[in-house]
């Protein structure tokens, strides 16, 4: 026997601290520590369903695996573009004005 | 409160206070540090709610690979041993991205906590009957994934080592 209150709170307050973490950060990495916390709170949500019995096709099982498994590909190719644009730009930065908006400013 | 609650609500606060110190820290390392944490408590969690293999998978590939992957990016992109200053926000930023996220979590809660009604029993799914799904009814699915993950590995080593674009298509090839 389990409460399903404690499950939603969870879920609620991990989306809550990722969004916290994306709007508060400044390195591009660290902004990924707050989308992987926003993916975990929907697989928490996901994992109650099943708990709680409403579930068909075990989908309270699959779909959580496949969320980690989009979500690690995705992790992959974002640290792949901030690589890249740290050895274009020498800096991760997101605050930081784009080249091309500073070289408008510059030019005629 | 039951046993399941209590074994619960250990693995939610440990991993709330995980994900609370990996979005505050100011140190890079100890918030991708921090991160593994809340996942831990996230899986404990799980594993509360019955959802092993789930718990296992997560404890592999975050902690094993997202994780890993975050520190060696950490690492490529130089950060500082210690207080990260030069990418320290403001203070009204700072309360401007705490109160975003009270307001996401407290409109999430909002419409979520009306829908627990009260005590369940656990439903338990066996992994057996889990394995049975996968590759029954969600064969198709699943053999998108890894195209899916074979594109996402093509594509990130495509985007990384391009930085021989500026001098022209040609030199990459």
């Amino acid at each position: 026997m389990i409460h399903l209150v404690g499950p939603y709170l969870l879920a609620s307050a991990l989306v809550g601290l990722g969004v916290a973490g994306v709007a508060v950060r400044r390195n591009a990495v660290l902004v990924l520590v707050g989308v992987e916390l926003m993916l975990s709170g929907g697989l928490v949500l996901l994992v109650t369903t099943q708990a709680a019995g409403a579930d068909r096709w075990a989908a309270g099982s699959v779909l959580p695996l496949f969320t980690i498994t989009i979500a690690a590909a995705e992790v992959v190719v974002a640290l792949a573009v901030v690589l890249a644009v740290f050895r274009r730009r020498g800096s991760i930065d997101l605050d930081e004005p784009s080249p091309a908006e500073t070289t408008a400013e510059v030019g005629p | 409160m039951t046993a399941l609650d209590t074994a619960f609500a250990a693995s939610a606060v440990l991993a709330v206070l995980g994900g609370l110190f990996a979005v505050t820290t100011r140190h890079v390392v100890h918030a991708a540090l921090w991160l593994v944490v809340a996942l831990l408590g996230v899986a404990g969690s799980l594993l509360v709610l019955g959802a092993e293999l789930v718990a296992l998978v997560l404890v592999l590939v975050y902690v094993g690979a997202v994780v890993v992957l975050v520190l060696f990016a950490l690492m490529l992109t130089r950060a500082p041993i210690g207080p990260d200053r030069a990418h320290a926000v403001g203070p009204w930023r700072a309360v401007g991205a705490a109160l975003l996220g009270l307001a996401t979590a407290g409109l999430l809660a909002s419409v979520l906590v009306p829908l627990a009604d009260g005590t369940v029993r656990r439903s338990d799914v066996a992994t057996t009957q889990v394995a049975g799904q996968l590759f029954g009814t969600w064969v198709w699915p699943f053999e998108l994934l890894s195209l899916l993950l074979l594109a996402a590995l093509v594509g990130a080593l495509a985007v990384a080592r391009g930085s021989r674009d500026a001098a022209g298509p040609e030199a990459t090839s």
